[in-house]
This record gives structure tokens, sequence and C-alpha cells, in this order.
């Protein structure tokens, strides 16, 4: 598994600032954000940064996880939804995967998503929290 | 013109590892440390944690209370010891990620345990010559001790940063100074995965001298006495030395006991002194003076002069505060844990 810089690189403004596109048309927020609104195919967007707050909506544990997470299973997959409606799926950390329930209140937080080996880039990002 | 501290932030890893578990491992004497140094647990970084995403969490925090624009900061400095890339700025990434790109100068630093009070140093100066509207400074590490060394008992993890500037104060810099000489206490050569350091020689003649040297030299410049002060944090190795510093110089326990940090944290490297501010400033009142003196091996320390202004009251409750981020949400991990979290088993491929 190696990770590519250029690809990491340019999804620096979702992975690093949580940065969506709201639709000026009928105001669905977009993230990643988008050329065209996915609810109303309009064009003109105004970009908004995401409130890291939010709530688990549902959630898997996972055992045996592919290579690139070796080492860190168990852990939680969740899809989380956010104050403006939008849906991320994100690991959530420093949690027992027993303890984690739907609705549970969560924050994003920037961490280290995975690297390349002991000597590739590391590419950065955000998981959930308990909040 | 007067500079200062315009929102600071903290962050501290939720793991915690127990000194006795570390003792048991290598049938060393937990007594020893817990009373001999006073320390108990210190703070261990999950596999996702590290002087990069600490240094994120805490300068968003000290970014809510400064409550300015990101592309008003025109520098940004991360001191530490545990970058994660040899080459390649941790700068760019917590720059990056607050949205302060591109108009903004960056520089990583290293100085052992006083990184971080070094870009405070720079980011300060900047202000106050006008380069600069906004500077960053964050301290941040996630050290490491040799398995079984005297350093694995407190070699911590966490991250404080301070926004600076020169209107919305929640702090006024009265007085900066440096005391710095040649001293082969502590070091790690390149390639090195740990450091190695002079034993007793990282005493007196390191941290002590060093310490009190900028502390008197500190007063003196501002003109100020131990009685005028309502706190002083020093850098924190261990949960004794600190105490004996500020004792020494004619501190009280009381005013040393809201940044002193380590016996439950452990040492932070450039995150030391640094997060005891952001423990004082979470409760220091408006007029409050504070003396903050960090300590660096090789050696030197920054000591600073800080009086508090009516404004923190505004800000205080926008970011979590630090001795709640110290005292919950632990997650208590044993030694097996802690030696896979940081990296100290040799896996296969
Ligand atoms: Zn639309």
């Amino acid at each position: 598994m190696s990770l590519n810089p250029a690809r990491v690189a340019r999804e620096f403004p979702s992975r690093y600032r949580l940065e969506a596109a709201k639709c000026a048309g009928c105001g669905h927020v977009a993230f990643p954000a988008r050329l065209v609104c996915p609810a109303c195919r309009g064009t003109k967007h105004t970009a908004v940064t995401l409130d890291p707050a939010g709530k688990v909506l549902t959630f898997t544990v996972i055992h045996v996880p592919p290579a690139e997470f070796k080492g860190q299973a168990p852990y939680v997959l969740a899809v989380v939804e956010l104050a403006d409606g939008v849906r991320v799926t994100c690991q959530v950390a420093d949690v027992d995967p027993a303890a984690v329930k739907t609705g549970m209140p969560v924050s994003l937080e920037f961490r280290r998503i995975q690297e390349d080996g002991e000597a590739g880039v590391i590419a950065y990002g955000h998981k959930a929290v308990p909040a | 013109m007067s500079v200062g501290i315009v929102g600071y932030g903290s962050y501290v890893p939720r793991r915690r590892i127990k000194l006795p578990d570390i003792a048991r491992v290598w049938g060393a004497d937990a007594e020893s440390y817990e009373r001999g140094l006073e320390l108990h647990e210190k703070s261990v970084p999950a596999r996702d944690e590290d002087t990069i995403t600490m240094a994120v969490t805490a300068a968003r925090r000290a970014l809510k209370r400064a409550g300015i624009d990101p592309l008003t900061i025109g520098a940004v400095y991360v001191g530490s010891e545990s970058h994660p890339y040899a080459v390649k700025p941790s700068g760019t990434v917590l720059a990056e990620a607050l949205g302060a790109t591109p108009a903004v100068h960056c520089a990583d630093l290293e100085f052992a345990c006083k990184a971080g009070s070094e870009g405070m140093f720079i980011a300060a100066s900047l202000v106050k010559a006008g380069e600069v509207q906004h500077a960053l400074a964050v301290g941040a590490d996630t050290s490491q001790g040799a398995p079984g060394d005297a350093l694995e008992y407190s070699a911590a993890a966490g991250a404080a940063a301070f926004i600076f500037g020169a209107d919305k104060l929640v702090a006024t810099l009265d007085a900066q100074c440096s005391f710095m000489t040649d001293t082969p206490d502590f070091w790690r050569r390149e390639y090195m995965h740990y450091p190695r350091h002079a034993g007793r020689f990282t005493g007196e003649p390191a941290y002590f001298k060093h310490t009190l040297g900028a502390a008197k030299m500190l007063m003196e410049k501002s003109g100020t006495k131990p009685a005028d002060f309502a706190f002083a944090v020093f850098h924190q190795p261990n949960g004794k030395f600190p105490m004996r510093a500020g004792k020494m110089l004619g501190f009280t326990t009381e005013q040393m006991q809201q940044g002193w940090l380590s016996p439950w944290l452990g040492n932070t490297y450039s995150g030391a002194s640094p997060i005891g501010l952001t423990a004082i400033l979470d409760i220091a009142k408006p007029g409050d003076r504070i003396l903050m003196v960090s300590y660096g091996s090789g050696s030197g320390s920054d000591g600073f002069v800080w009086t508090v202004t009516p404004r923190i009251d505004e800000v205080r409750a926008l970011a979590p505060h630090t001795r709640v981020l110290l005292d919950t949400n632990k997650i208590y991990v044993d030694y097996g844990t802690y030696a896979k979290l940081r990296g100290k088993i040799r896996m296969g491929e």
C-alpha cells in the first residue's frame, strides 16, 4: 500500500479543514465539495467549514482490518451526522468499541489516518472522539 | 505598544500509564519514582496522535479563544523534539489545517524541552516589531525514553498553543529574557531512536543553573520579586525539580500549584511549562502577574512575565480547561499496550 502525495494533497481542504460547499440554490451542503449540487444540479456554491460536533448515526466494529490499518483492530468505523446534516464516514477513536452507541455525541478531531510505511508520507485527517 | 497573548489552548492525550506499571516490568522501585521524583502517572499518545495532531487541536482551541481570522496569522512556529518528519516541517500541516496559508512565515524549532517557549519568544517579538498582525507558537511533544531508562518514567505527550497579537489581549507580555550556555546534559544524535543523558549532571549544573539564572535575570529586568506574582510555572521534567527551583527563588507552593502538572501528566518536553501556563490562564484573574521559565537541555531557559487582562473572563470558557483534560476521560493502559502504542515492539513484515 503506498500513498500518492499528490492525491493526498488534493484532499487537504476537506481532510484538513472540513471544507464543504453550500449550494446557493437549495442550501444543500456537499462534503467533500462538488462542482454540481447533487440535490438540484445547481452550480453556484459558497465554501463553508463544517462544525466538528455531531452524533453517531450507525457504526460497525472492524476486527479484521485491511493491511494499512493492521495493528489498530478492533476499531470502530461509523457514519457520523454533523450539525449541517452532513454525514461523514470515519473512525471513532479514544473509545472502547463496546461503549459506542447510536446517537452518541462525538466531535471530529485532527488525527493521523494512515502512513506509507516508515519512510513514506503521513496522511492526516479527522476521526470522531467522544464529545 | 503592548503585545501579548490573544488566545491560548492545550491538548492532552486521554491515555495514561501508572508509574508502578512501568517499574514492575523493569524490576525497579516504583517508590523511588513516586516519592523521590513525585511522578505518579503520565500521558501516552495513541498511534494516531503525534506532535502535528496535538498542535492542530491545541491551536484550534487557541483560535477559538482569540476569535481572529486565521488569515491574519503571519507566522507559525512549532517547537518539538519529536517532529513526525525528520525533513518536512510540522508547521506546514498546522498552518494548512488552520487555514492560515499562504502568507505565513513558518519554522519548526528544536531545543530539547524549550522549543515551545522559543517559538513564543520569536512570535511575540515579531508582533512587537510590527512584522505580523498575529503569530502562533506551539510547544508539542510525544517524547520517548529508552525502555527501562529513568526517562521512560517521565517522557509524556501534550501540547500548548498561543496566538500573539497587539489587540484583544488576554495577557500582556511585560518582559522576556533568555539564559543559555553550552551544557551537554542530554542529547540525541541523528538516526538514534532514544536520547542519552548525563545522569546527575542534568540537575545542578543544567536544570537548576539555567532555570534560576533566567528567573533572576527576568525579575531584575522587570523590577519584580516573587511576592509580586500570583502564579509561577517552571519547566517540569518531574514533579520535584520545579517545586525545588521555585522554593529556592522564594516562591510558595500556592503560587506554583496550579501550573504544576507533571506528577499526573509527566514531562511533556516542549509542552511542559507552556501547558502549565494554560492551566494558570484557565483560573487567573485580571491583574494577576505570572512568571514562566522554561528549560531545554543543551542548555537554556526562556523567561516571561505576563499580566492577565479583563478579557480573560470572556474567553476562558470557549475551549476545554487544561485541568479538565488532565483529570477526566482518562484511559489507563498496561505496559504491553503502551509498548505497542509507542512502537517499542518489533513487528514482522
Ligand atoms: Zn442545490
